[in-house]
């Protein structure tokens, strides 16, 4: 096995007396695609806020390729290599969609300290911008502002803002949750080819299983704050105490579903 | 077409203002040179408001400090203008770096909090520090001696300061326009509108906004030293919370969304208390009437609202 690229030692969060997070110990390899799920309240955010820097963890460690990671601010976790999405669309509404990706595009390429140019005429920045949202199928908005585009197009639109800072490591956080079927497959798709590509990591909570075993290499359940158990889909799959606690439901729906 | 028809327009005010001295009486020469100075002061403000968004109360601290910085080196060293401007725009970007350090790691409320208590911090220094600041009284009896660079300029004669002011607010508006327009301007407006996201793209918000505070503190000095000479007076006054109070409503009046939105209030702010307090003492009450209907209505401003639906209009 190779270096993990993620190692999380022991991490644990606390809001006053209750523990949100609680002793995770998870390595994470390059490459692969990891899928966190666990009902509402399990503590999958308040993980990733940890692992990028949004809070500072209690207790335990967050180690990137070895170096220790632990409650640095956001943008030196970004500099790294690790970007993040959120639940609610975090983008820049009064932009258009493509100065939304140059944004990002100007802090990578450090054209953020140019205080004399003209950032209308930066066609470096506009180029790579367009390249990428043409690649996630949104390049013909690029010119409308982001405050008016669909639900589903503002979450594609976040995740091109998390990709352009050419992160290693991705964590997305329930990137097709509002979305209608169509755009679902969409995202799937999206994530799956970037995965394929071998050049990220990704970390994805997720609540539509559909999307979470067609993505995941393997899969972390958390419940209450604590890992119930990492494996591949198949052993996760057919674990007799996520059945129970999880999976259990939804087996039930969709047998209710079909009847 | 409508850029044309803008650039038209701003040339054509422009030519207006140069052409002021020679059609218009002294008293509004006076007027506009106020207008003008102020102006700079609203548009410096609204580099730290409109593109940052972070809500300063303590922007007269800057304004004041420039004030002071060319009337104390008119009375005591005899500078030439030019550096005593050049001593003003330091001393307000170095009294803003030292506020802004403190200032720009809090949000909001606490941030407009902070800014106002320095504020008034620095306004209390110049009111009890008579040795040097000559208390209430401020500093005056100073004479504007030679511009500088060998320009043989008659800078007590009213129109020949106008002509000088209105060079240096051109030059200065231009300088923050473009600021505005570069990549760090795109990232200062990425800042007010969702602060989180710069800051996973990579970006430290607390420099960039310490960057926009200190730059805002710079233009604010040179309009307080445009001020000192057109005053005859650098006073405690001029940092008092009350005329902190002055940018933030001009930006309002004329609207935070484009860059000249901040002169058309400062034009708006002084050509109605001009007006009114020539008819009636309460122009408070008027500008206040004014302000609500703005902020309830034209919450864009007078600029902005005009601007909006011009060019939306086909």
């Amino acid at each position: 096995m190779s270096e993990p690229i993620l190692s999380i030692q022991d991490l644990t969060k606390h809001f006053g007396g209750n523990a949100a997070v609680s002793g995770i110990t998870l390595d994470v390899q390059p490459r692969e695609t990891l899928a966190i799920i666990g009902p509402n309240g399990a503590g999958k955010t308040t993980f990733y806020n940890m692992v990028s820097g949004r809070m500072t963890p209690t207790q335990g460690k967050v180690l990137l390729d070895g170096q220790d990671i632990t409650g640095l601010p956001p943008h030196r976790i970004s500099r790294l290599g690790v970007s993040r999405s959120f639940q609610i669309n975090n983008i820049f509404t009064e932009m258009t969609v493509r100065e939304n990706v140059e944004v990002a595009l100007a802090a990578l390429h450090h054209h953020s300290r140019r205080w004399f140019n003209l950032a209308s005429r930066d066609t470096v920045l506009q180029e790579e911008a367009q390249a990428l949202l043409d690649r996630l199928s949104i390049g013909e908005l690029a010119e409308r502002r982001a405050g008016v585009i669909s639900y589903g197009d503002k979450r594609l639109l976040e995740i091109a803002v998390v990709l352009a800072t050419r992160p290693r490591l991705v964590l997305l956080d329930e990137p097709t949750a509002g979305m209608t079927p169509d755009e679902t497959r969409r995202v799937t798709a999206l994530v799956k080819s970037l995965a394929d590509s071998g050049d990220y990591t990704f970390l994805i909570t997720e609540h539509d299983m559909e999307v979470v075993f067609s993505l995941a290499d393997r899969i972390l359940v958390m419940h209450r704050g604590e890992a119930l158990v990492v494996g591949t889909p198949e052993e996760v799959r057919n674990h007799p105490e996520v059945r129970r606690a999880y999976l259990g439901e939804e087996d039930q729906e969709e047998q209710e579903a079909g009847a | 077409m409508k850029q044309m028809i803008l650039l038209g327009a701003l040339l054509v005010a422009l030519i207006g203002l140069v052409a002021l001295p020679w059609f218009a009486p002294y008293f509004y020469i006076f007027i506009v040179t106020e207008i003008l100075i102020m102006g700079l002061f609203a548009a410096s403000f609204n580099l730290v408001f409109g593109y940052t968004g972070m809500l300063s109360f303590g922007h007269a601290a800057f304004f004041g400090v420039g004030c002071y910085a060319t009337a104390m080196t008119l009375l005591h060293l005899k500078w030439p203008f030019l550096y005593c401007l050049l001593l003003s725009v330091g001393a307000g970007a170095l009294l803003a770096l030292v506020i802004g350090f403190f200032s720009v790691r809090l949000n909001e409320v606490y941030f407009a909090m902070l800014t106002l208590a320095f504020g008034m911090m620095v306004f209390s220094v110049a009111h009890h520090w008579r040795s040097v600041t000559n208390g209430s009284d401020g500093i005056a009896g100073f004479t504007l001696g030679d511009f500088g660079l060998g320009l043989d300029l008659t800078l007590g004669n009213p129109a020949v300061y106008y002509h000088v002011v209105l060079v240096f607010v051109v030059l200065a508006a231009a300088v923050l326009y473009l600021i505005g327009r570069s990549s760090f301007g795109m990232i200062l407006q990425a800042i007010r509108q969702n602060p989180e996201r710069v800051a996973f793209c990579g970006l430290n918000v607390r420099s960039y906004r310490l960057a926009a505070f200190t730059l805002g503190g710079a233009f604010a000095g040179l309009a307080g030293g445009l001020m000192a000479p057109f005053l005859r007076v650098a006073s405690p006054e001029m940092l008092h919370w009350s005329t902190s109070a002055e940018p933030v409503l001009m930006s309002i009046l004329g609207g935070t969304g484009y860059f000249l939105g901040p002169f058309v209030g400062s034009a708006m702010f002084i050509l109605l208390e001009t007006w009114i307090t020539s008819i009636t003492q309460a122009w408070m009450l008027f500008l206040g009437i004014v302000l609500a209907l703005m902020v309830m209505f034209f919450r864009r401003g007078l600029l902005g609202t005009f601007l909006d639906w011009w060019l939306e209009r086909k």
